[in-house]
């Protein structure tokens, strides 16, 4: 379906950032392959969102690098990001997702139709012309991901997505997510919720103390996790 | 005359239509109007560049513009005539007591607003959009419109202030325009001249006009932020 090469695999190599003379993210070194889920599992404070904001490109690594498979030409980088709190423009539902098209470049005739299509995908069509930032939680969230999703992403980063909502809407966005690993998209998300990560994860990485303590196949995690510290998170005794 | 008299007088004046009445309103808008127009322009990519950008000095600046926001209108004024004066630099344009003079003067009054309250509209808005601009690859001065855009109602309130600032002053039109019947007489000029001469009718006239002026703003202002909180959350 794509004509240029993947911009997967995405690699950290040696990631450290450094930031109010604290080390927060230690010597991080891992690989995203196309395809599944990762979780960035840890209790608060692991690091999780910094390492998310580091391969997003929202921060610069202190020391080490993120390096992509392929470069990206342009202004579209083919990764997008979904944070903790959505953030909404005050505008439109519509207007959102055609306001972030219009900043990857793409011409006023395709928004339009891309828009509409991002919105019947994601059941926000009724919604449209609403105000989006007086939408519920879960429907905010559901249209930070519409948005993403609109500008086709190869991968796909999420910060604590449901961190926010109630018990309905993060069923609702954990079975988005897996719709969404399903049509090949990339999924990289952080979460503090065990079940969470165990419904959805089909690999695990484990930071604890801004160090990636852990990188395993999820089916091999949960039941039998290799490090003292992942045996403690998941027996609910670790809290930071 | 007597007080009842005057009110009645004053009441006719604005209801007549009278030509001269209007005319004196008309180029007060006319100043005042075009100066708040020139301050947008100017002042609006201004105030959000310097929400955006880090230099040094930026609080310095920040202080002098907010500081600029009470600068006494026939300081204003006196500054302009500097300029516009004979010996001035600006002096061979010719411009002195003139609607052009008027207009530079209350640019000069609306501007400081028109930048401070853009600076901390927008400064308020990229915090919480910073992450998802950035995001979509918007950074730097290419975050601007999007910024202003969502900072639309809040704007047009500080567009009214402004407005209110230029409207109500006399002391810069008076200053640089000089008051001339028929040419730079505005309302705020017209009205101490009246007053002063004893033509109340037509000072008290032109007062009412002033009031529901100010309170058409504040009703507009007041919308404006309503429909801000009804469309924008």
């Amino acid at each position: 379906m794509r004509d240029i090469t993947s911009i997967l695999p995405l690699a950290a190599g040696d990631v450290s950032y450094h930031g109010d003379g604290r080390t927060l993210v230690d010597g991080l070194s891992f690989t995203i392959p196309a395809g599944g889920l990762t979780v960035l599992l840890g209790p608060n404070g692991a690091g999780k969102s910094l390492t998310l904001r580091l391969c997003h490109g929202l921060l610069t690594p202190s020391r080490g690098r993120i390096s992509w498979a392929a470069m990206t030409e342009g202004r579209a980088r083919r990764h997008a990001m979904v944070f903790q709190k959505p953030i909404m423009l005050r505008r439109s539902v519509e207007a959102n997702i055609a306001h972030a098209l219009a900043a990857a470049g793409l011409p006023a005739s395709e928004r339009r139709e891309r828009s509409r299509g991002a919105l019947s995908r994601f059941g926000l069509s009724e919604k449209a012309a609403q105000a989006a930032r007086l939408l519920s939680g879960g429907e905010q969230q559901r249209l930070a991901i519409a948005r993403a999703w609109a500008l086709r992403p190869e991968l796909l980063f999420l910060d604590e997505p449901t961190s926010q909502l109630d018990p309905a809407a993060t069923r609702q966005i954990e079975e988005l997510l897996a719709g969404l690993v399903a049509e090949g998209i990339t999924v990289v998300m952080s979460t503090h919720d065990l079940g969470q990560a165990k419904r959805l994860a089909s690999r695990v990485l484990f930071l604890h103390h801004g160090r990636l303590v852990e990188d395993a196949a999820a089916a091999d995690f949960f039941p039998v996790p290799a490090s003292p510290e992942a045996r403690a998170f998941i027996a609910g005794e670790l809290l930071w | 005359m007597e007080f009842g008299a005057i009110f009645k007088a004053a009441f006719a004046l604005v209801v007549g239509l009278d030509p001269g009445f209007l005319a004196i309103v008309g180029l007060s808008l006319r100043v005042t109007l075009t100066a708040v127009l020139i301050a947008a322009l100017v002042g609006l990519p201004l105030g959000a560049a310097l929400a955006l950008a880090r230099f040094p000095g930026r609080s310095a600046v920040i202080i002098c513009l907010n500081a600029l926001m009470g600068l006494p209108p026939v300081v204003a004024g006196l500054f302009v005539f500097l300029m516009l004066s004979r010996s001035g630099p600006l002096g061979p344009l010719g411009l002195l007591f003139t609607p052009s003079a008027m207009i530079a003067a209350q640019v000069l009054l609306v501007l400081p607003i028109v930048i401070a309250l853009t600076r901390q509209t927008v400064e308020d808005l990229w915090g919480e959009y910073r992450d998802h601009l950035r995001s979509v690859g918007l950074e730097g001065l290419r975050a601007i419109p999007t910024l202003l855009f969502d900072g639309r109602f809040a704007l047009a309130t500080a567009l009214l202030a402004g407005f209110g600032r230029a409207s109500a002053e006399v002391g810069a039109v008076l200053i640089v325009g000089g008051n001339i019947a028929g040419y730079t007489r505005t309302m705020t000029t017209a009205i101490t001249l009246e007053t002063s001469k004893g033509d109340l009718p037509l000072a008290l006239g032109l007062g009412l006009v002033l009031i529901a002026l100010t309170l058409a703003i504040n009703a507009v202002a007041f919308g404006a932020s309503r429909i801000g909180a009804r469309y924008a959350g």
